[in-house]
């Protein structure tokens, strides 16, 4: 794999994008996304994370016995994790009481350990960090997207600036409720996989099953 | 015949190769809502049944029709003698004092009018933007638009309070129609209800104006709860002293969703069903089988804390939406289970979740939408056990 430094941050956006043709990192996706303030301190985690955890295992990566990789992997995860934390509770309180569980349940992010797995275990450490950097980006975009739609449309506001008045407020906005649920982000990111694969339709995966017909006109 | 030979002069522009070939499914749609379909199996097994598509449909549209009737005439009938004590304006008093009906809730005919009045905005929104999203996905996808979407859209409009706001009825029908059922590929390969998918949605995103006491009947400063939500807040008995019993609840003089009320109506049109044999009876036994013997054996647990647990089988079946859905809900074909095992054990898991939210769960009243999208869930998975069970049977009798 000789990739651009400029291609390993690309081509995690839309064409290899984690959330949208992996579908990895769902979870965290559907929990902390209802407003766009903690979808972006949570993308940045999330990146910084894949990053330095891409970069540290790719060093060790020629040291590291085969049969214990993933025990490896998840130490030097599950440390970065507990810096993220420590640096969130420090100096973003508010934020960090707001993700709560869900900083910590970065260590069991497919996306962490899919990149360590099929990136950094066989590239030098550089490209390991911009790649993770890049599937950080391309996480953090699906992020920001649902997080938009469901911020917007669920309580009329974009990082807590109102944007539509709702009716609560004395405006005309009648907020959409089930967008502030978690299984919204389900339709929202369904809708926006949808939405990607008719863009990019090399992305469409084949059926595995074919519907007979049986009629014509 | 003047209008089969203008469809024959204009069918080749439709077909392929023709000037407007990407419109065929609207052509297709107009032509087989006024003659038979021309649809022919081409692949075997060629069997042969006088029931189609277009006459499964048709059959549970007229089903609906008691149920219109006296949800029509309640709606009225609530509105009218809610106005009796509080004035109400809007254009729909404006017409009917254009017309001279007048708001006598004694006078059926004023009932049923203010009524119609009321489920024609919210029927014809659905019809227009449900049909739009039907022709969108047909022309785009290539399949036809089905008959089912009448269906859809008057058990949507039927399920809805009448104070429904018209915007979010659209939204609602649109979520229905693009979540509930086209993108899985169309009728027939829907595993969710539409119209309740789209009813689930008002539930989730606009609880207040789907829930609550002041949404049932239009008027502005009149509340009334419905019967189930006066059961879950101050106790079955309370139903009484609120001027309720069971024969009203029966035919349907209460509060509740336009078409839901009336029990008398929705088992008119159940037996219209099953004499058809659109109605699969082993779901109507496995539902009311569910809910009786779960209601029983919570009667006979008792609870001193939560006074629903006392509520009888037969309170069940005439408050909410139980009758309503399993008329015509629990028994849609489509998204029930296929097979005969599976269709008593699907019957019954809905019989039996509706019975546990309505008594158990102290957020929600009403049971039975939730209970339905439930059921559908699991009938893959229902269906899948029943097939793999067979199996095993039959390889150890010719093992």
């Amino acid at each position: 794999m000789a990739q651009t430094p400029k291609e390993l941050i690309l081509d995690p956006m839309v064409d290899n994008n984690p959330i949208t043709l992996q579908v990895l990192g769902i979870c965290s996706a559907l929990a902390v996304t209802s407003s766009l303030q903690v979808a972006f301190v949570m993308a940045l985690a999330v990146t910084a994370v894949t990053a330095f955890a891409s970069m540290f295992i790719s060093m060790i990566r020629n040291q590291i016995p085969g049969s214990i990789r993933i025990i490896v992997q998840m130490v030097i995860i599950a440390s970065l994790v507990i810096v993220v934390d420590q640096v969130l509770k420090a100096y973003a309180f508010e934020i960090s009481k707001t993700l709560s569980v869900f900083v910590g349940l970065i260590i069991t992010n497919c996306i962490v350990m899919g990149r360590a797995e099929a990136f950094a275990m066989k590239n030098p450490p550089i490209a390991s960090f911009i790649d993770g950097i890049g599937n950080g980006l391309g996480y953090g975009l699906i992020l920001m997207l649902v997080g938009v739609i469901r911020e917007l449309f669920g309580s009329g506001s974009l990082f807590g600036v109102t944007i539509l008045e709702t009716v609560n407020n004395g405006g005309w906005y009648v907020p959409n409720g089930l967008l502030l649920l978690p299984p919204s982000a389900f339709f929202v990111i369904g809708l926006l996989i949808w939405a990607f694969r008719a863009w990019k339709p090399e992305q469409v995966e084949e059926r595995d099953y074919k519907i007979q017909v049986v009629e014509e006109h | 015949m003047g209008i089969r030979n203008f469809f024959d002069r204009i069918e080749p522009h439709f077909t392929n190769g023709g000037k407007y070939e990407k419109f065929f499914p609207i052509y297709e749609m107009v032509e087989s809502f006024l003659y038979t379909p021309k649809t022919v199996t081409k692949v075997a097994p060629h069997a042969r049944s006088y029931v189609d598509m277009k006459r499964i449909m048709t059959y549970v549209v007229i089903a609906t029709i008691p149920c219109i009737l006296i949800g029509l005439y309640n709606v009225g009938f609530q509105t009218n003698t809610a106005m009796e004590v509080h004035n109400s304006s809007g254009w729909r008093v404006w017409l009917l004092d254009l017309l001279g009906v007048g708001f006598d809730p004694n006078n059926p005919i004023a009932n049923f009018l203010h009524g119609l009045l009321y489920f024609l905005p919210i029927y014809i929104v659905t019809l227009v933007v449900g049909g739009i999203w039907e022709v969108i996905f047909a022309t785009v996808r290539g399949h036809e638009v089905n008959e089912g979407f009448l269906v859809t859209s008057m058990l949507y409009a039927l399920i809805l309070p009448p104070s429904a706001p018209l915007w979010q009825v659209a939204l609602g029908i649109s979520f229905g129609v693009v979540i509930g059922k086209e993108v899985f590929g169309g009728t027939g390969k829907n595993f969710l209800n539409p119209a309740l998918t789209g009813r689930a949605f008002l539930y989730f995103a606009y609880p207040a104006q789907m829930s609550g006491e002041t949404i049932w009947t239009p008027v502005d400063g009149f509340s009334g709860a419905t019967a189930l939500s006066v059961s879950a807040s101050e106790g079955f008995s309370e139903l009484a002293a609120r001027g309720i019993d069971w024969t009203s609840a029966f035919l349907g003089t209460i509060q509740g969703s336009i078409g839901e009320t009336s029990t008398l109506a929705c088992l008119i049109g159940l037996s219209f069903l099953l004499i058809t044999k659109i109605a699969n009876w082993r779901l109507v036994v496995g539902c009311l089988g569910g809910m009786i013997g779960f209601s029983l054996l919570l009667n006979w647990v008792g609870s001193d804390s939560n006074p629903m647990f006392a509520m009888p089988w037969y309170w069940h079946l005439v408050t909410g939406g139980f009758a309503f859905g399993l008329a015509f809900m629990v028994t849609e074909p489509v998204s029930a289970s296929h097979t005969n095992v599976g269709r008593y054990i699907y019957g019954a898991l809905i019989g039996f979740m509706v019975v546990m939210i309505r008594v158990i769960n102290p957020a929600f009243p009403e049971g039975m939408m939730l209970a339905i999208l439930f059921g559908n869930v699991f009938a893959p998975l229902i269906d899948y056990f029943v097939v793999q069970a067979n199996i095993k049977r039959r390889a150890k009798r010719n093992a």
